[in-house]
């Protein structure tokens, strides 16, 4: 099956900025995929890539396996929603939504019932006369995703379209999102810093840095095993432990991971486990989180809300199943 | 500091006032904010009311008097008598060819201001932005009758720009242009096409910089937005670039368009011997002494200038400031 979008080996150098470097990405059509990564690991780069904004300087990029190198963004068939939104501030909602129909020649009650439909889908029926000026970031936020949508591209880039939102909002927009992709399903490709939105909503994560993919999989694969210190640390702050700490349980001198919620915490001082002292701790409503200390090792877990904890700078003991000590693939 | 030393801080937590003329002036300030600002903006707003405002009217009071023909002198009484002559044959030609003038230099204006503009507003960046900035801007720190003084012997029968079209084997272009009626004449320096290059030389930066201000306030991703929507560059420079550059653009014209219309040197200068309007007003004014059909004529372009903001504010100019 050809891939939505394929990446083979493509640079995009600024200079002497290796913003992305040598990266090999095939998108699945109809997957939502999500490019997880901090600011400046080359992420956006690469949306911007697919998007025809920037141009390889080496490598090959193909859409739905059409060569997209020197193709100008307004002959690929593929839309954007921006991380600020980017609607005209002078054009009324609706003639917004139209936009894309009106350069592409369609007629002017067409592209309007067209706009009207698209504004229904996500939910803003009767806006289309108010200025973008007027509307909420909520709000202007599905105005792009109408205008991106009424074109029914083949891929929907989302660059952070998230970001600007407040909490509340945010997690109302992540469920809305996977609907309308599953509904729809057109391949998304989406942008974010936030790993809790990448694994909520994706179908498959990249993790990006320093202009590199550090690892491609399932949100499961990458919360569960990652296969690098990055990754790990990243990805849902994960315990990241030394090579020779892990060989004392695991027998092999190599990094691992741990997730702070495998980390049982007891008020012992004596028996099997991992000597630590208790340095903070983060009441969060559900859970709480703990800072531990283990003889210089910084750890955190996470204990269910009304665990009975010592007070803080007391000593206690650490256990956890083996199995739920992840050894990664990166060499000490 | 340590936290003991912020702890055991003895200093008491309202300060006195610093006392004088000044501190109580700068507390008054403080409280009553409004009475600052009034003091800042009564000197200015007396010299605009009455020295600025007040003398334009006077100037509109003048053209509502009439001359005596016969003694010369001016008969104060309300009268539409000089609008009369105002617009007789021969002054409504002065007015119309006033006009054309300053719509085209308006229009070349902004046809070669764009490109800059747009050039310094999105490329330029450091370096190349000051060097944007002082060459828009060093012109209009030397004298304006050099400029023009300077551009009469570039477009003289000798000078240097008919040097070059004959250098280039070109001047054949140039006096098939020079034969033409109207925009023709015997050289570049004595028609109206020179008139017009130099209004174009003079003004265009004031078309520059609104325009390269507009372009400046838009941001870029509405550029990439409307590219990754299908528009072509042509079609994102109809709907998006041209439409928000506009309230500069017509920025830019009220300038290049209500100097023109009120420029007497330059056609005195350069040009053929058929009048501008700020030439009518001179002569009025002056050797003829006919006050009244001076200031009648100063009218027609703060007239035209109010119907050129009405017509812009109509079409929407305006709006996205």
């Amino acid at each position: 099956m050809t891939s939505a979008v394929s990446f083979k080996k493509v640079s995009r150098h600024f200079g002497s900025v290796r913003a992305v470097d040598a990266v090999d990405l095939e998108i699945a059509p109809g997957e939502f995929f999500a490019m997880l990564g901090p600011s400046g690991s080359g992420k956006t780069t690469c949306l911007r890539l697919i998007a025809g904004f920037e141009q390889p300087t080496a490598g090959s990029i193909s859409i739905f396996g059409e060569r997209a190198e020197g193709v100008p963004p307004y002959r690929r068939n593929v839309n954007t929603v921006f991380q600020d939104y980017a609607l005209f501030p002078h054009l009324n909602v609706l003639d917004n939504v139209a936009y894309g129909l009106m350069v592409k020649g369609v007629g002017k009650a067409e592209r309007l019932k067209a706009a009207e439909e698209a504004l229904s889908l996500v939910r803003l029926p009767g806006y289309g006369a108010r200025r973008p000026g007027q509307l909420s970031g909520g709000q202007r936020q599905r105005v792009a995703l109408a205008r991106a949508l009424v074109n029914q591209p083949k891929v929907l880039l989302l660059d952070e379209p998230l970001g600007a939102l407040d909490l509340k909002l945010r997690e109302n927009m992540q469920e809305e999102l996977k609907s309308l992709q599953k509904v729809l399903g057109i391949t998304f490709v989406f942008v974010t810093h936030d790993q809790g939105e990448a694994l909520s909503m994706a179908d498959r994560v990249a993790v990006f840095n320093d202009g590199r993919i550090m690892q491609v999989g399932t949100p499961e694969d990458i919360y569960q095993r990652p296969n690098t210190r990055f990754v790990a640390d990243f990805v849902g702050s994960s315990n990241v432990l030394p090579p020779d700490f892990v060989q004392r349980y695991s027998g092999q001198h190599r990094w691992g991971s741990l997730r702070p919620e495998s980390i049982r915490v007891s008020s012992a001082t004596s028996g099997d486990g991992v000597a630590a002292r208790l340095v903070g701790t983060n009441y969060l409503g559900a859970t709480t989180r703990l800072a531990l200390d283990a003889d210089g090792l910084r750890l955190h877990a996470v204990v269910p809300a009304g665990t009975s904890l010592p007070p803080e700078g007391e000593a206690v003991m650490l256990t956890f199943n083996r199995d739920s000590l992840h050894l990664m693939d990166e060499t000490a | 500091m340590t936290i003991a030393a912020v702890q055991s801080n003895p200093a008491p937590a309202i300060l006195p006032g610093s006392g004088g003329l000044r501190g109580a002036l700068s507390d008054l300030f403080w409280r009553r904010p409004k009475f600052l600002l009034t003091l800042m903006l009564a000197p200015p707003l007396l010299w605009l009311g009455i020295v600025y405002i007040g003398s334009l009217f006077a100037l509109l009071a003048q053209s509502f008097f009439s001359i005596d023909e016969f003694s010369g002198l001016i008969n104060r009484e309300f009268t539409l008598k000089t609008y009369g002559d105002l617009f007789q044959a021969a002054n409504l030609d002065i007015i119309l060819r006033t006009v054309t003038m300053a719509a085209l230099v308006t229009l070349a204006s902004a046809v070669i201001a764009f490109p800059i503009a747009y050039y310094a507003a999105r490329y330029a960046r450091g370096r190349w932005k000051a060097l944007f900035y002082l060459g828009v801007m060093l012109p209009l720190w030397s004298s304006y009758l050099v400029k023009i003084y300077a551009w009469k012997l570039i477009l003289a029968k000798e000078g240097i720009l008919t040097w070059l079209l004959a250098k280039l084997n070109l001047l054949w272009l140039l006096d098939a242009w020079l034969s033409l009626p109207v925009v023709g004449g015997n050289s570049l320096s004595v028609s109206f096409t020179g008139t017009f290059i130099v209004f174009v030389y003079v003004w265009l930066p004031f078309m520059i910089l609104p325009v390269q201000a507009a372009l400046e306030r838009v941001p870029g991703n509405l550029v990439e937005a409307s590219s990754d929507l299908g528009a072509s560059p042509g079609q994102t420079f109809r709907n998006v670039l041209f439409p928000l550059a506009l309230p500069g653009i017509v920025a830019g014209s009220i300038f290049t368009f209500s100097l023109t219309l009120g420029d007497y040197i330059i056609p005195q200068i350069i040009g053929t011997s058929r009048l501008f309007i700020g030439q009518a007003v001179y002569s009025q004014q002056g050797t003829a002494g006919n006050i009244p059909l001076a200031a009648a004529f100063t009218v027609v372009p703060i007239v035209i200038m109010g119907f050129y903001l009405w017509g812009a504010k109509r079409m929407g100019a305006f709006d996205a400031l």
